[in-house]
């Protein structure tokens, strides 16, 4: 993470309920339009976020209401970094099947990764593969 | 005709016409629950010539993606034409980063798609 001085941070648990992640998400949406950011960065930084809780709360979790996912963020103007970790088994991202392969174009999942990285400006999982962190930097011009 | 709470659905001849009622398709039960409505309108109404109206949409999940792959191959497999239009240009983004526009038959608009059955 490069050095930011941040002007809004905030940090959750939330249950492993599809939606529980709404509420950082609304409040993260206000703060990205508060801060002028464009409405592309917006929708990229959206996608991703929606991605990667989905898939700590179905495919980390297993939706399990016992276990937890913890989501840190924080935002300047030119940067919004978000870690994501779940208590799941973790799984090997580069073992996801390529979906843009055209064997693969019908399977009707597995796009969430591929969209996560093609809309952020960096993500990086953990060995483990139970916590993701990922970053946009916005851009100028 | 089912009932369709997450479509509005007309008919164009012998062509139906499908819109979204959301404008973010996003939670697991309203994507479960446009999944079955979509699959219906195949499986219970065999409807064979579809156009699905983007209009409204202004975000769509991986997930919502899945379920449109599913019905393009239900109505494939029943020798119907699937064809996506009016979709704006972020959610066409993610249409061609996942290599979907190669997939589905995306028009500009609903009079686009209507010449091309």
């Amino acid at each position: 993470m490069a050095s930011q001085s941040w002007s809004w941070e905030t940090e959750l648990i939330i249950p492993s309920e599809t939606g529980a992640g709404k509420r950082v998400l609304d409040e993260l949406l206000e703060q990205l339009a508060a801060h002028a950011w464009p409405e592309h960065d917006v929708h990229g930084v959206h996608l991703a976020i929606e991605e990667a809780l989905v898939n700590a709360i179905r495919h980390g979790n297993r939706s399990d209401p016992d276990k937890r996912v913890f989501v840190n963020c924080r935002l300047s103007a030119e940067c919004f970094w978000i870690e994501i970790r779940d208590e799941g088994a973790g799984f090997k991202p580069e073992e996801v099947p390529d979906p843009t392969d055209p064997d693969n174009l019908e399977i009707p999942s597995g796009r969430g990764i591929m969209l996560m990285r093609a809309f952020m400006s960096f993500v990086e999982y953990n060995d483990v593969g139970n916590r993701v962190v990922m970053e946009k930097r916005r851009v100028v011009g | 005709m089912a009932a369709h709470r997450r479509l509005e659905v007309s008919d164009v001849g012998e062509v139906t016409v499908v819109r979204f009622v959301d404008r973010k398709i996003l939670d697991e039960a309203s994507i479960q629950e446009l999944g079955s409505e979509l699959f219906a309108l195949v499986e219970q109404e065999n409807r064979g010539k579809i156009i699905l109206n983007f209009s409204k949409v202004d975000f769509l999940s991986s997930a919502a993606l899945g379920k449109l792959i599913t019905l393009d191959k239900k109505v494939k497999s029943r020798s119907g034409k699937l064809k996506l239009s009016n979709i704006r240009p972020e959610i066409y983004e993610v249409f061609a980063i996942t290599k979907l526009n190669k997939l589905f038959d995306i028009k500009d608009d609903e009079a686009d798609a209507l010449k091309a059955f």
